[in-house]
């Protein structure tokens, strides 16, 4: 009786999944390349310090607020009339740069406060992970006191519904274009920052070999630092994208997801960037998919297990850990 | 021996001294009585006090705060009037967490002073906390938590100052199926008790009027993009969406259904009725929604509230919100009784049982299982220009 | 430079070295004296809601229900979370998960099914700890931080599927639960007193301390400890590893079932919502807040973190935030927890075994486990290793890749 009631939602599900399925793709792409953009934050410091940073969600909330004020600054009202041509570039620009600047001095100022003393006292890495808890609720309620508990909207900058093109009959709207593309750029050039710099070469050599990259002359607390600024970085363009995808923030949006971020980021191996870019896609591909065959209510209970199968099979995510190694 | 001695006189000094501040407040207490002229209305000897139990703080605060703010009008209103008897008010701050509810309930329960609660706002925290109030026998008078089986439960001090979500949903359901004249309907709900049961008497009840729902959808109210449940709309090209849940979310959902292409209607309930509501979809995207409650969102829509507004902004320095002018009806309740004579919550609760009053809201009159006697009222309110518009009565 | 180093070197030892005289002080009572003060304590224990104390009860709440949930609640998860990270060094960010499992084995049975409660009980940490088997068995392979997060993705399905499944009341819950029977005086059916549930709370707890103390002090304690100090090496002398592991998970579930099955009875609800992720992360906080690995430590730090928060309700909204800064401060001063573990600190401060054999002893460990006493910092895999970039410190490790 209960057999034949899932195989029937099964197989409906398993109808809109294939009637759907370039919507599903391109929409669980678009969330995913934002999952992709904070799991960067989790796998660098991972990589690094092997540190579950939990405080990085917090990161990605203040990202989010440093966008909302900047649109502030230029004068922004949710009602007022969309940007088009170089205005909508400039202030897309704009907002970027508060986010990113933003998230990623905040990541550096946390760095400094929560986790170098601990460090420089030679805590365990329990200890560690406790700091960054009690950094993130910190930071959560401390903007909970400050901008209140409810939602602030975000003004929509451009027409973003307009189709730009047509996938498969799926009209891909601008929004997703944008975040998908950007994302995607972001990662590349951080990809290319760490494998190609002088700067990146450091956090590669601490990531394979602290104790042989220090004997090598390389400064660790600055590598640290880096780390923690690129992560960041990061986690202001995915809070910059965010916002044009969903207009709303508040106090708690990273908590959700960091969870999923920090989930993305294990799923591909963490410490591993491209595992990072690639877990993020997956798991949100996978949700999207997920949540037509089985029902919405299922979503996160369908990405832990996928996580968990992943897992079983390759210990340390589908393609590895390791910052260090030359596969990132 | 001496020690031990020298160490007893600081504390029995300590001991007294309290008792005497103890009885100070007693004295204060008294001559304000005496002192105030020859006083017109009603004289109380004991110090009571009517308690609210609902969040004050955290995301759920706005209800609580919309309700206890009306409550503490009521009382003010009461002390100015009554120099001879002073109604103290105090608040319990659930957080409206069911887990916070029980050791709140027996503080409250606790102080003899407190002889009547209004609240506890939702339906989650009234059932862990209303045991330990039914076994108190200590009155509540309930301005928000509907869901329908609360009643069932046996509780003698339970009144509803409003319908249930068993008079919400149907109405819901009669406008969808006539005034709206659908043929296709997606319900979705926020997996929350309130949501999920809300969806599901109107799924139960457009179903029994011969209309199609062609999606149920349960979103997680913690995720912020709702695209799988968008995509399922789309693919079965509805003519209304109602959602079961609250503003917050039904805002969202309402703007990337609108993003994503859909044109179908939007109707929600009370938990929707918010000016969030409007900020959360956009201005654009809301327009058009219908929220349903058992309540007008603003009281100018009850006859004689009119001036409540005003009176609410100068107390408490805010707008009323939803469930306002019921939080004042259910405190004016509770002094009614006191006014009759009523100083104990057993005497209270019998008032309650029994009597009937004229609110800015409704006539209360209970039921033995708490319930309003007589037809219940929905109203409609819809999002015109940006704004919330009352477009009347829409069920019972 | 180097004299604020030795300044915050000494200022570390200090607390450390009290707490390890107060420590010593004890073990060198005579066994006597040591029993006749343990029973006056927890005597204490069992007269805490009779005590008048003042200021020290919590003002908003009813004091005897706040002593049973959360203080109580919160102290027996520690226990059973210490047993998983403090003795075994796994990371369990998902221990709610067991909570949920014996509050729901209680509604289910007990108020479904009408079982009577002290058959519940039993079935209820039976079935808590089949639980913690099954999430086990494929998962204890993984170390460290994949550990952490598999058991945080088990505690939100089972959160999620109690959401999902009308058939025990969806999100509504089940609130028709039973009380234990009436014992003599104790009347568990009177909802405006919680002193029954405290003092049956209470005699769990002190049950489950003993059986706890019992078993780290036998072979099952010390292969414990041996495989938080090192795993390779635990199996490598002939420890099966993954057997214990496997009952430290169990034993840890089951505790926390137990817990669960209190908590149901008394709150008279079991919904979806009380076993939110936040849960975990407090339960843990708990463990490394007392003194990781320290018995007594992590029922201090539970008490505290139940406590706290209730006492201060006047600070409303701050809360949340004074918490998690209270959270980055103790673990910049005082990362070893309010108690220590004595073993720890002795293990850490042992002058005999020079770091840098600690350290090759471990560094083989591909992957982190989250061990007790392994440093934080780059490159850091493993135990006992301090953290590297500081030279002045002890070196640290550089293989783990």
């Amino acid at each position: 009786m209960i057999a034949t009631v899932v195989l029937a939602s099964l197989s409906e599900g398993a109808r809109l999944l294939r009637d759907n399925f370039w919507d599903y793709t391109v929409t669980g792409a678009t969330i995913g390349a934002i999952y992709s953009l904070v799991a960067l934050g989790y796998t660098l410091v991972y990589g690094v310090l092997r540190l579950i940073n939990f405080a990085h969600s917090e990161i990605f909330m203040i990202g989010t607020f440093g966008a909302l004020y900047a649109t502030q600054w230029l004068g922004f009202d949710p009602g007022d009339p969309k940007k088009t041509g170089i205005a909508l570039i400039g202030v897309l620009l704009f907002c970027l740069v508060i986010a990113m600047a933003v998230s990623g001095a905040s990541a550096v100022v946390l760095e400094r406060i929560a986790y170098r003393p601990l460090r420089r006292r030679g805590s365990t890495r329990l200890a560690a992970l406790i700091s960054a808890i009690g950094a993130s609720f910190a930071i959560s309620e401390a903007f909970a006191l400050w901008r209140g508990r409810n939602f602030e909207q975000f003004p929509r900058l451009f027409d973003k519904t307009h189709t730009v093109f047509t996938l498969f009959g799926y009209d891909v709207r601008a929004d997703q274009v944008l975040i998908i593309l950007s994302a995607l750029f972001m990662m590349v050039a951080l990809d290319q920052f760490v494998r190609r710099t002088r700067l990146g070469r450091g956090v590669r050599a601490v990531a394979q070999n602290s104790e042989t990259a220090q004997l090598m002359g390389v400064n660790i607390d600055r590598v640290i630092v880096l780390t923690f600024l690129l992560g960041g970085l990061m986690a202001g363009g995915a809070a910059l994208l965010d916002m044009v995808f969903l207009e709303q923030t508040r106090y708690n949006i990273g908590f959700i997801l960091g969870v999923k971020a920090f989930t993305a980021a294990v799923l591909g191996g963490i410490g591993n960037l491209r595992g990072a870019l690639l877990g993020g896609f997956v798991l949100g591909l996978v949700e999207n998919y997920g949540s037509a065959l089985f029902g919405t209510q299922w979503k996160d209970v369908i990405s832990f297990t996928l996580l968990v199968a992943v897992l079983m099979f390759r210990p340390t995510g589908l393609l590895g850990e390791s910052l260090g190694k030359a596969r990132a | 021996m001496k020690k031990w001695f020298r160490l007893l006189v600081p504390i029995a000094a300590v001991a007294l001294l309290a008792a005497a501040c103890g009885d100070d407040d007693d004295d204060v207490a008294t001559t304000d009585e005496t002192a105030a002229p020859a006083a017109a209305g009603v004289v109380c000897a004991d110090p009571l006090t009517i308690a609210f139990f609902g969040a004050q703080t955290g995301d759920a605060a706005n209800l609580g705060l919309n309700e206890s703010r009306g409550a503490e009008l009521a009382i003010n209103e009461f002390n100015a009037a009554n120099p001879a008897c002073q109604i103290g008010y105090k608040a319990f701050d659930s957080q409206g967490n069911p887990d916070n509810a029980p050791a709140l309930a027996q503080q409250a329960v606790d102080e003899a002073a407190i002889v009547a609660i209004v609240g506890p706002a939702f339906s989650g925290e009234s059932r862990t906390a209303n045991p330990i109030f039914e076994a108190a026998g200590l009155p509540i008078v309930t301005p928000s938590a509907s869901a329908p089986d609360l009643s069932t439960l046996g509780w003698t001090i339970f009144h509803r100052l409003i319908a249930n979500d068993d008079s919400q949903g149907p109405a819901i359901a009669a406008h969808i199926a006539g005034e709206l004249a659908a043929a296709k309907v997606a319900v979705i709900d926020d997996n929350s008790e309130y949501g999920l049961s809300l969806a599901e008497i109107v799924a139960g009840e457009l179903e029994a009027a011969g209309v199609e729902v062609t999606v149920t959808d349960h979103v997680d109210p913690a995720s912020q993009d709702f695209s799988a449940t968008v995509t399922k709309v789309k693919d079965a090209g509805v003519d209304v969406v109602m959602y079961g849940g609250y503003y917050a979310e039904a805002g969202r959902l309402r703007k990337q259904l609108v993003d994503g292409g859909v044109t179908a209607g939007f109707i929600s309930g009370d938990g929707s009725l918010d000016p969030g509501f409007i900020e959360a979809a956009g201005a654009e995207a809301a327009e058009g929604a219908i929220l349903t409650a058992a309540a007008f969102f603003s009281p100018d829509g009850y006859t004689g509230g009119a001036d409540f507004g005003a009176k609410f902004l100068a107390d408490s320095g805010s707008a009323p919100g939803l469930y306002s002018a019921e939080g004042y009806d259910g405190a004016n309740l509770i002094l009614a009784a006191i006014t009759a004579g009523n100083t104990t919550r057993e005497a209270i609760n019998t008032f309650l049982s029994t009597a009937s009053f004229q609110g800015i809201t409704k006539t209360f009159k209970f039921l033995p299982n708490g319930e309003l006697d007589g037809p219940a009222a929905i109203y409609a309110t819809v999002v015109e220009g940006g704004v919330l518009v009352g477009a009347g009565q829409i069920g019972g | 430079m180097s004299t604020v180093w030795a300044s915050v070197r000494l200022r570390r030892r200090g607390p450390l070295g009290i707490s390890s005289s107060l420590q010593g002080a004890w073990t060198g009572l005579p066994r006597a004296a040591r029993y006749t003060i343990g029973t006056v304590g927890v005597a204490l224990l069992y007269l805490l809601p009779e005590i008048p104390l003042g200021l020290i009860e919590t003002q908003g709440t009813k004091w005897e229900s706040v002593l049973f949930f959360p203080i109580l609640i919160y102290v027996m998860m520690a226990i059973g979370l210490n047993i998983v990270v403090g003795r075994t060094g796994m990371l369990d960010l998902g221990f709610v998960a067991f909570f949920a499992i014996g509050a729901y084995a209680t509604a289910v049975l007990g108020g479904l099914h009408d079982w009577n409660w002290w058959l519940v009980l039993p079935t209820g940490i039976a079935l808590a700890m089949a639980a913690g088997a099954i999430l086990g068995t494929p998962t204890l392979r993984l170390r460290g931080d994949y550990l952490a997060i598999v058991t945080l993705g088990f505690g939100e399905i089972i959160r999620l599927t109690a959401n999902n499944t009308e058939s025990i009341g969806g999100p509504r819950g089940i609130s028709d639960i039973p009380v234990p029977p009436n014992v003599g005086g104790l009347e568990f059916d009177n909802v405006l007193d919680d002193r029954p549930f405290y003092w049956l709370g209470l005699t769990l707890v002190v049950l489950i301390v003993f059986i706890v103390r019992r078993l780290e002090r036998s072979r099952v304690g010390r292969a414990w400890t041996a495989i938080r100090e090192d795993e390779d090496a635990a199996e490598l002398m002939g420890v099966p590893t993954f057997t214990f592991k496997l009952w430290a998970f169990a034993m840890g579930a089951g505790i926390g079932g137990a817990g669960g099955t209190l908590y149901a009875s008394q709150h008279r609800l079991a919904s979806p919502g009380t076993f939110q992720l936040i849960l975990s992360i407090l339960f843990l906080a708990a463990v490394v807040l007392g003194g990781s690995g320290n018995l007594v430590g992590v029922i201090v730090g539970a008490a505290m973190i139940a406590y706290l928060p209730e006492r201060f309700r006047g600070f409303e909204d701050k809360r949340v935030m004074l918490f998690g800064i209270a959270l980055v401060v103790m673990m910049i001063f005082r990362p070893q927890g309010l108690i220590p573990s004595r073993r720890r600190a002795a293990e850490l401060e042992d002058p005999v075994t020079p770091p840098e054999m600690a350290d090759v002893s471990t560094s083989s460990q591909e992957l982190a486990g989250y061990e007790l006493g392994e440093v934080f910092g780059p490159g850091t895999v493993s135990l006992d290793k301090p953290f590297a970039p500081d030279p002045r410190s002890p070196a640290g490790d550089g293989d783990h890749g």
